[in-house]
């Protein structure tokens, strides 16, 4: 007490209806103010940013289309930016003009005697920026019919890192979107579950369990195989999606519902009844968003299971096809032997996908520790 | 507990009914069926594709088909493979004992690393080495099994010390028992290091939160001040404690157990259930895909029923009735 009244009197006059600053953080600013203190899981989300950043730019920074294909060029090693060789010393960044020499061994050589120059926001092929804005700029490329390959090409010489980059988009959202789809189903049904309890809670909680009885990946693989095949990309990556959101609301429907038959004990409960409002509205307004913490933790935590479900079903063939592409449908390629070992550059969309796992958990576990009063310190 | 235990186990029928009525229908909806292949082969007649249809009992209804196969269920016949020619328990009993085989390594491996390691961690809590494994750990449960499997199997054929994927060599048949079993084991190599990193790095995190989380207590405090050696105090009286919810996990990854280890069949050739259920689905096999599921749920199911028995048996202040 004594602080705040130090505080006050140091005020200056205008701001003098304030009260103390400690005393007036959201939950939103504490939380914030703890996850400061966790390098690792600010890292994690700086990461995530970088990666949500590809997501939505990815037309301007890739520098081909996801259909871009150079089909004398398959198979063809990553080709990086150098600054010199032996012509001499350049500032500016350039690759070399290659030409295939053995297609048995895919083996490729470099001729130094076209030297192409990386350049920037160059004029490539047109598309609309967050498909609505038309536009031709990359930003970066080489004038053809020099290359840039920056992760090597695929059996149809189609540029790794761009694909990687529109892959992007599927891998990084489908979490988002199960997420979407499974919290509101899942928060309406645990919480009805909990709150009515007995022989509602008993069906309803059988009901989840018939779902969280059948592995995982067996239910998805299953599933998946149910799905048209002879649909778009657009629709197969919604169906998707909905597939995840089947196997996931069960687990977390049956979390919310401990939750619930905890909370519905309290005494602000019984007051809300007591004033006579219905039990949809006591769920909604009163009971759910006490687990709003919770909640945020477990899509942190929940959306890299998404997107290990999906690259995994997409790998196996099940998941995002052809043409289109998937962090694991990228790497479906890499599952032919022979392949991987001549162009071992096709593990690279691995690495994507444990950068965005990694991430989204380092993230996570930091977010749990900073929304958990019980590990405030101060 | 034994009440307890009948009661969970007499549960466990409705459970069964459910799921097999739900994969049924998943399975049914799926367009096409095993002999669509056949329709479009112009040298297979209509006529023994109807006769097929009949022998396999496809053109009966829907839940005549259910109750068929439940009744043939009940008595542990699981009906024919399709695609095999043969009954589904001669294909299903020889592939469950090599993913049984396969998880017992992948789990043993598993375990014995993870627990000193955790351990260790827990000592020297943010400490370089503490922090090095944790982040190891980070990446090792964000690793998709089938990138770590691709990644060696890559680095296999690179060094050439262990074969690329596979269960058994050629020349398996002609080797002596002795013989066997270590080309077996050496198969196994590969896909025990993938797996590990990604079950071993989960196992080594709850290790170490649980072994901090008793070392905050106050008999700790009090066993050191009473000046136990520290070795005394971390393996007698911290760490018997801190096991306990590893032995919850050991249950529920038990149930887990078939389901964890199938993409890493299919990416390195293990010739398990996991494998079996990909091909079957990709065939249509429908027997064969309904008794892999039920299989799957019942372990997933029992291994939870071992999970809550082994929590109430080590840890007293448990009790069900």
């Amino acid at each position: 007490m004594a602080n705040r009244a130090v505080e006050i009197r140091r005020r200056p006059r205008g701001a003098s209806s304030e009260a103390p600053r400690a005393e007036l953080r959201t939950p939103a600013q504490l939380a914030w103010r703890q996850l400061r203190k966790h390098p690792m899981a600010l890292a994690g989300g700086a990461v995530l940013v970088v990666l949500y950043l590809l997501v939505v730019f990815a037309e301007f920074l890739a520098p081909y289309s996801l259909d871009f294909a150079d089909r004398e060029r398959f198979f063809h090693p990553p080709i990086l930016p150098r600054f010199a060789d032996s012509q001499g010393f350049s500032l500016r960044p350039f690759v070399h003009g290659t030409t295939l020499v053995d297609p048995g061994l895919r083996r490729y050589e470099a001729d130094p005697t076209r030297r192409y120059y990386l350049r920037f926001f160059v004029r490539g092929e047109p598309y609309r920026l967050f498909g609505l804005f038309p536009s031709d700029a990359h930003l970066f490329g080489v004038d053809p019919p020099g290359r840039i390959f920056l992760l090597g090409t695929d059996q149809s010489g189609r540029d790794q890192f761009s694909r990687i980059l529109y892959g992007s988009r599927i891998s990084m959202t489908i979490g988002l979107y199960a997420s979407a789809v499974t919290i509101p189903i899942g928060l309406l049904y645990g919480g009805i579950s909990g709150y009515y309890g007995g022989r509602i809670d008993n069906v309803m909680m059988r009901l989840a369990e018939f779902v969280i009885s059948i592995p995982d990946f067996y239910l998805l693989l299953t599933l998946s195989a149910v799905l048209p095949t002879q649909v778009g990309c657009t629709t197969r990556f919604y169906l998707i999606i909905l597939i995840l959101s089947f196997i996931g609301w069960a687990g977390f429907s049956r979390i919310i519902r401990g939750i619930v038959l905890s909370l519905k004990e309290q005494e602000y409960v019984l007051a809300a009844k007591a004033a006579g409002l219905g039990d949809l509205r006591i769920i909604a307004r009163h009971i759910l968003p006490q687990t709003a913490s919770f909640v945020i933790v477990v899509v942190t935590l929940g959306i890299p299971g998404a997107i290990l479900g999906e690259s995994a079903l997409s790998f196996i063939g099940f998941g995002i096809r052809e043409p289109c592409s998937s962090w694991g449908n990228l790497l479906t390629q890499a599952s032919n032997l022979p392949t991987l070992i001549l162009s071992p550059w096709l593990l690279f969309p691995g690495l994507f996908i444990i950068a965005a796992v990694v991430a989204f958990n380092v993230f996570g576990d930091g977010l749990r520790d900073a929304l958990d009063p019980r590990v405030r310190a101060g | 507990m034994l009440q307890y235990i009948v009661r969970r186990l007499l549960q466990l029928i409705p459970m069964l009914l459910g799921i097999t009525v739900i994969s049924f229908v998943i399975i049914q909806l799926s367009p096409g069926d095993f002999l669509a292949e056949m329709r479009l082969n112009p040298i297979v007649s209509q006529q023994t594709v109807d006769q097929m249809r009949r022998n396999f009992g496809l053109d009966q209804p829907l839940y005549v088909q259910y109750l068929k196969w439940l009744w043939n269920a009940v008595r542990l016949e699981f009906g024919y493979s399709f695609a095999f020619q043969v009954p589904v328990t001669w294909l299903i009993g020889s592939r469950l004992l090599n993913s049984v085989l396969l998880n017992v390594a992948l789990f043993a491996a598993a375990w014995a690393v993870a627990i000193p390691l955790g351990i260790f961690g827990a000592r020297r809590q943010y400490s370089l080495a503490d922090n090095t494994l944790s982040f190891v750990a980070y990446v090792g449960i964000s690793t998709p099994v089938f990138f770590s499997g691709l990644f060696l199997l890559y680095i296999a054929f690179r060094t050439g010390w262990f074969p690329i994927g596979g269960m058994t060599s050629i020349d398996y048949e002609f080797l002596p028992w002795t013989g066997k079993v270590l080309d077996v084991a050496h198969h196994m190599v590969l896909p025990v290091i993938a797996y590990g990193v990604f079950g071993g790095a989960g196992l080594m995190r709850q290790m170490r939160a649980s072994l901090l989380e008793v070392l905050r207590q106050d008999y700790v405090r009090t066993a050191r001040a009473k000046g136990l050696a520290e070795r005394v105090v971390i393996n007698k009286h911290a760490v018997r404690n801190a096991i306990n919810p590893l032995i919850t996990i050991f249950g529920y990854s038990l149930g887990g157990l078939l389901g964890g280890s199938a993409i890493l069949e299919i990416v390195m050739g293990w010739p398990g259930i996991g494998k079996l259920l990909l091909e079957a689905t990709v065939q249509k096999d429908l027997y064969v895909v309904m008794a892999a599921l039920v299989i799957g749920s019942v372990t997933l199911v029992v291994g939870n029923l071992i999970a809550d028995i082994l929590l109430a048996l080590s840890d007293p202040r448990i009790r069900y009735d």
